[in-house]
């Protein structure tokens, strides 16, 4: 028997349809919806978690991410210059610290730096200080391979008409390149600050005292007290916040970017 | 290939540009096989050729923007080709135009004109913006001041670029085909410019497909090909009276639009052909 091609798509339309509503009906057969409600979202103890979830956790999150995020951004900046320098040794070193610290994970750098340095050196780094590094190390490696693609996507003939009206090779750079640079990368910058505000769930590896918690740690400690999944809800939730207007805004920086070209 | 010059040749010193023996290769390619070249001050050259005979990368080492492989180039009495010769300070004194215009497209029209005033000459505030307002207005785009580049025409983003050339007080002015990527109807607001600031006594150096433009204004024409300069002088001469063949079969092509459709077409945009109707 042959079908009609329009047919055809029709049949194989509605076997998805069918095998969906079918997952679904046997989801909620099977689930204990009472006790599940009861493990992730729990009024009461939600209700308890504020308002420090917000005044201490969420904004001990935004406080280390832009941490890391401003000192990343620095070091990224130095490390692209370096790594498109007309000086071999230290393109070759821009590239050795990318590499290094773009294959190893963040837990490794926030255990040297919490743990290590302060064993080995005997000196308790201040908290602030190892957050910041610890994400910024890291985030730089990512940074300064977006920024010296950002260089190199400005065309030459601007570097030549910033050269042309005799301003020098440091000169074009910071008034001409970067600041068309950064609008380039300024999508993909909005992205790396995305992965670092995760990433800075890491930082309760660090044992933090109550008011120095972020959101992970805040939730890990209310799940501890209360034995329900609601802090963890809530603290995803919180995530959540803050990445998905950070999202939305690289679209918008993507689509500006695009129609500007 | 001898050129033959103007016979009243000033003394070196006088002159504003001064090429001697100039060789360029890249890697194997040798683009210029030995140019020697003089512009007078205040005198208007313009350079002629076909694609890929040199004539742009010529221009390019006047201001190094291209390291010569051999030669000199003096510039106003400097010789830019000297290595502890501060070529920065060389630049400030030469204006550039490019084709592609390469206006900064974050900055406004004005600010185009004032950044270098102010980061290179140190000028200040109001005196470069005083200077900047003046010179948009010398090329016609009073009102333009706040616009961006990508709000601009071709046109006068070409006239702004000019503006920025001249907000640094050049003594020479170097133009890289300046009018090749505008659409026919607006290669005349900028040719116009060009003209008005050759009347003033600017000295130029023109790389053009535009020949009504260099019949009318240029003092010496230049025809270059395959990296040698082949025949110069008077408009008249060159464009009116060519001695050598290659010169001729260059102008036949671009002069004579039905003889361009039958191959072997120079790198002439369809508006060349259109000014010289």
């Amino acid at each position: 028997m042959t079908m009609s091609r329009r047919r055809r798509a029709r049949l194989f339309r509605g076997v998805q349809y069918a095998v969906l509503l079918i997952a679904i009906a046997v989801l909620a057969l099977v689930a204990d919806w009472g006790t599940l409600r009861q493990a992730f979202f729990d009024v009461e103890i939600a209700k308890a978690l504020f308002p420090e979830v917000i005044t201490t956790a969420l904004v001990n999150t935004a406080y280390y991410t832009l941490l890391g995020f401003g000192f990343g951004l620095g070091l990224g900046i130095v490390l692209a210059l370096m790594r498109l320098s007309t000086v071999p040794p230290y393109r070759w070193i821009a590239i050795a610290y990318i590499e290094f610290f773009r294959g190893i994970p963040s837990l490794l750098v926030f255990i040297a730096l919490g743990f290590g340095v302060p064993l080995a050196f005997e000196v308790a780094l201040d908290m602030d200080i190892t957050v910041m590094l610890s994400l910024g190390l890291v985030g730089a490696a990512y940074m300064a391979e977006t920024i010296r693609a950002g260089i190199l996507a400005v065309p030459k003939g601007q570097t030549e008409a910033a050269r042309s009206l005799g301003m020098s090779p440091g000169r074009a750079m910071v008034s001409i390149v970067m600041p068309q640079a950064f609008r380039i990368v300024l999508p993909p910058l909005t992205n790396e600050l995305i992965l670092l505000t995760k990433d800075s769930s890491l930082v309760y590896l660090l044992g933090l005292s109550l008011g120095q918690f972020e959101l992970a740690n805040f939730g890990r400690d209310a799940l501890n007290e209360h034995k329900s999944l609601t802090p963890i809800l809530i603290a995803g939730l919180l995530y959540l916040v803050i990445t998905l207007p950070l999202g939305h805004l690289v679209r918008r920086l993507e689509a500006r970017t695009a129609k500007a070209r | 290939m001898k050129s033959d010059k103007a016979p009243d040749t000033p003394a070196p010193s006088d002159q504003a540009i001064e090429v001697r023996d100039l060789r360029k290769s890249f890697g194997d390619l040798q683009v210029l096989k030995g140019i020697d070249l003089t512009v007078g001050r205040g005198d208007v050259v313009c350079v002629i050729g076909p694609s890929g005979s040199g004539k742009s990368t010529l221009l390019r080492c006047v201001n190094l923007l291209e390291e010569p492989t051999s030669g000199t180039v003096t510039v106003a009495g400097t010789e830019v080709t000297d290595p502890d010769v501060d070529i920065d300070r060389v630049r400030r004194r030469i204006g550039m135009v490019f084709q592609s215009f390469n206006l900064f497209p974050h900055l406004t029209a004005l600010e185009n004109l004032t950044i270098a005033q102010r980061r290179v000459l140190r000028r200040g505030k109001e005196e470069a913006e005083r200077i900047a307002r003046a010179n948009l207005a010398r090329v016609g785009l009073v009102g333009k001041e706040r616009s961006y580049p990508a709000q601009l025409s071709g046109g006068q983003q070409q006239r702004v670029a000019i503006a920025r050339a001249l907000s640094m007080d050049p003594e020479l002015m170097l133009f890289d085909e300046p009018t090749s990527a505008l659409d026919p109807e607006l290669v005349g607001d900028v040719l116009a410019v060009m003209r008005s600031l050759a009347r003033e006594g600017m000295t130029m150096l023109v790389v053009t497909h535009e020949m009504s433009f260099a019949r009318e204004v240029a003092d010496r024409v230049v025809f270059m090909d395959d990296g040698v300069i082949v025949e110069e002088g008077t408009p008249e001469r060159v464009v009116g009276d060519p001695q050598h063949e290659r010169t001729r079969l260059f102008l036949a092509r671009v002069l004579d639009p039905a003889a361009a459709e039958m191959g072997e077409v120079p790198d002439t945009g369809p508006h060349e052909k259109r000014a010289d109707r």
